[in-house]
C-alpha cells in the first residue's frame, strides 16, 4: 500500500516539476510566453472559470456530447461485433466496408455532419460515435471468434439454445473485450466532441478553445486543454471502476481469465 | 436395452491434402448401467466417437442411437464432462452448477439449493462463492462433475476428464466418481489413453486400433468385483491379468499409430 501511495507521490512530483520547468523557461523567456503561455496565468485562468462559473454550460455541452458519444458507439459497436462475429454470411459480405469506413479520416467527416445536422450537439455525438464504434466493434468482432470452444460446446450439451448462448456465454466474454477498448474509447469520445466543436458551434470547451486562438489568447487555449484532460482521466478513471465492479471474476494478477 | 448404439459409425475431417478418415464403420454400444471405457493410441479418433454420441458432431456415415431412438442434433440425455476448462469463467462455482438447471427455467431457490447440494456430494460445501479461476484444477473438474450431474443425465460421456490432474488427484477423483456413479448407475461412455484407468473403473473395455480409419480391435469385460477402490484394485492379480491381456491388444495398435506419425512426419 505505502509503495503505491509512494508511486502517486512521484507522479504528482513529476506533474509539479514539469509546470516548474514550464514556469522558469516561459519567465526567462528562454521560450517566448507569447506562444508558450504562463503556468500561472493559464491555472488562474481555470480557477475563475470555475469560481464565475462561466465555464460550466461550456463543459457540460461537452461532457453531454462526449457521454452520448461513448454510450451510443458503445452499444452499436457492441451489437454490431457480436452480430458480424456470429454471422459468417454478414461478416463476409460487410468485410470490405467495414474496412474502407475504418480507413477513412472520419475527422473529415465533421464539416459534412455540420451540414447535415446543423450546428447543435448532434453532429458532435454522431462524429465521436464513428470513432468509439469502430474502436469497439473490432474488440467484440475478434472477440466472439475467439470464445472458448469447449466452454460453448459445455453450454450446448447443458441444453443452451442459440439466443441462451448468446446471452449467457457470449455477451459475458464481450464484456471483456469492450471493456479492454473502452478506455482508448473515452479518449476518442473526447476527439469526437471537441474537433466537432472546433469546427463550427456556439458551445462547448472546443469552442471555447477556438475563440482563444482567434485572438492569440494562448494561455485561455492551454487552459482549455487542461480542463479536457483532467475530465477525460476522471471519464477513464470511471471505466476502471466499472471493469473492476463488473469483471470481478476475472484473476486479478492481470493473467488472461477470459479464455 | 441399450443406453447407447454407434452402429458402423464413420467420420471424416477436410485436411490437407485431402479427407481424414478418423474412424470407419465403428460400432460400439453402451448398456443401460454399464460403464464403458474406450481405449487406444493417440489419435485414433476416440474423442470424435464420443462427440457423434453427444450429437456435437454429425458422422458421415452410419448412425447413433439413443435408447433404441435415432439421434439427430444434441443428445438430450447426455451429459458431457469434458477434457478441457469447460467452466463459465463469469461464474461463481455454485451458480455454474445451477446453470444448466437455469436453462430450463428451474426455479432459482431450488436450482441454488440443488446446486449447494451438488457440491457438497463432490466435496467442495463452502466453496460455492468462488470463481473458477479461484479454484484449484481439481476442485474445477470437480464443479465441471457437479455441473452435467445437477441435469441428471441417463447417460454419461467422458473425454480424458481427470487426464490433467496430478496422480493423487486423479485417483482421488476416479474413486469419487465411481461412488457417485454406484448410487445410480447412469450409462457411461468413457475415453482415456490410461490403460490402468480405463480398466480399474469399467464394466467394459473397447480397444480402438490406430488411425487413420481406425475401428474397434478388441472388447474386454472386466469382472472385477465391485465396489472397488481404484488404488487397491491395481494390486490384484486379476487386475494385472487383464492389463496384460489388453496390454498386448493396444501394443500392436500403439507401434501402428507410432509408425503413421513417423511417416507423417517425414512427409
Amino acid at each position: 500500500m505505502s509503495s503505491s501511495a509512494g508511486l502517486r507521490l512521484a507522479q504528482a512530483g513529476l506533474l509539479f516539476a514539469l509546470f516548474a520547468l514550464w514556469h522558469v523557461l516561459t519567465r526567462t523567456e528562454i521560450l517566448p510566453p507569447f506562444f508558450f503561455g504562463e503556468p500561472l496565468v493559464v491555472l488562474d485562468r481555470i480557477r475563475e472559470w470555475f469560481v464565475t462559473g462561466s465555464i460550466y454550460p461550456h463543459l457540460g455541452v461537452t461532457l453531454l456530447e462526449t457521454a452520448l458519444a461513448f454510450v451510443a458507439g458503445t452499444v452499436s459497436g457492441l451489437g454490431f461485433g457480436l452480430w458480424l462475429g456470429l454471422s459468417d454470411t454478414a461478416a463476409r459480405l460487410l468485410d470490405p466496408y467495414i474496412k474502407a469506413l475504418n480507413a477513412m479520416p472520419r475527422v473529415i467527416l465533421a464539416p459534412i455532419f455540420a451540414v447535415w445536422f446543423g450546428l447543435g450537439i448532434t453532429s458532435k455525438v454522431l462524429l465521436g460515435v464513428t470513432l468509439v464504434f469502430f474502436i469497439v466493434f473490432f474488440s467484440v468482432f475478434h472477440g466472439v471468434r475467439e470464445v472458448n470452444p469447449t466452454v460453448l460446446a459445455n453450454a450446448r450439451m447443458l441444453g443452451a439454445s442459440r439466443a441462451q448462448l448468446l446471452r449467457h456465454v457470449y455477451l459475458p466474454s464481450a464484456t471483456a473485450w469492450v471493456f479492454a477498448s473502452l478506455h482508448s474509447a473515452v479518449g476518442m469520445a473526447f476527439v469526437g466532441a471537441v474537433i466537432g466543436e472546433y469546427l463550427g458551434s456556439a458551445r462547448g470547451v472546443g469552442y471555447l478553445i477556438l475563440q482563444a486562438e482567434g485572438v492569440f489568447d494562448i494561455n485561455t487555449v492551454f487552459a482549455g486543454v487542461l480542463v479536457l484532460t483532467v475530465f477525460a482521466l476522471a471519464l477513464d478513471k470511471l471505466v476502471t471502476v466499472a471493469e473492476r465492479r463488473l469483471l470481478r471474476w476475472r484473476p486479478a494478477d492481470g493473467a488472461r481469465g477470459s479464455h | 436395452m441399450t443406453a447407447l448404439q454407434l452402429e458402423n459409425i464413420t467420420c471424416r475431417f477436410a485436411a490437407r491434402g485431402g479427407l481424414h478418415v478418423a474412424v470407419e464403420h465403428a460400432s460400439v454400444t453402451v448398456g443401460e448401467g454399464e460403464f464403458v471405457s474406450l481405449v487406444g493410441p493417440t489419435g485414433c479418433g476416440k474423442s470424435t466417437l464420443l462427440n457423434a454420441a453427444a450429437g456435437l458432431r454429425r458422422p458421415d456415415g452410419g448412425e447413433v442411437r439413443v435408447f433404441g431412438r435415432p439421434l439427430a442434433g444434441r443428445n438430450e440425455h447426455a451429459g458431457y464432462l469434458f477434457q478441457g476448462e469447460a467452466l463459465l469463467p463469469w461464474r461463481s462455482a455454485r451458480d455454474n452448477v445451477a446453470f444448466g438447471l437455469a436453462l430450463r427455467a428451474a426455479d432459482p431457490v431450488q436450482a441454488r439449493a440443488t446446486a449447494d447440494d451438488w457440491l457438497r456430494r463432490v466435496g467442495l460445501a463452502g466453496h460455492g462463492d468462488k470463481y473458477p479461476h479461484e479454484l484449484s484444477g481439481g476442485m474445477r473438474k470437480r464443479v465441471a462433475l457437479a455441473q452435467t450431474l445437477a441435469v441428471n443425465p441417463k447417460i454419461l460421456l467422458m473425454d480424458e476428464p481427470f487426464s490433467a490432474l496430478d496422480v493423487q488427484t486423479r485417483v482421488l477423483m476416479e474413486n469419487e466418481l465411481l461412488a457417485l456413479w454406484q448410487q445410480d448407475r447412469k450409462s457411461v461412455l468413457f475415453v482415456t489413453h490410461d490403460l490402468e484407468e480405463a480398466i480399474a473403473l469399467s464394466d467394459r473395455v473397447v480397444v480402438l486400433g490406430a488411425g487413420p480409419a481406425s475401428r474397434p480391435v478388441g472388447e474386454f469385460a472386466i469382472d472385477l468385483p465391485r465396489p472397488r477402490d481404484v488404488a487397491e484394485v491395481r494390486l490384484t492379480p486379476r487386475f494385472l491379468e487383464l492389463h496384460r491381456q489388453l496390454w498386448d491388444c493396444l501394443r500392436d495398435e500403439v507401434m501402428k499409430a507410432h509408425a503413421t506419425g513417423m511417416r507423417a512426419d517425414v512427409q
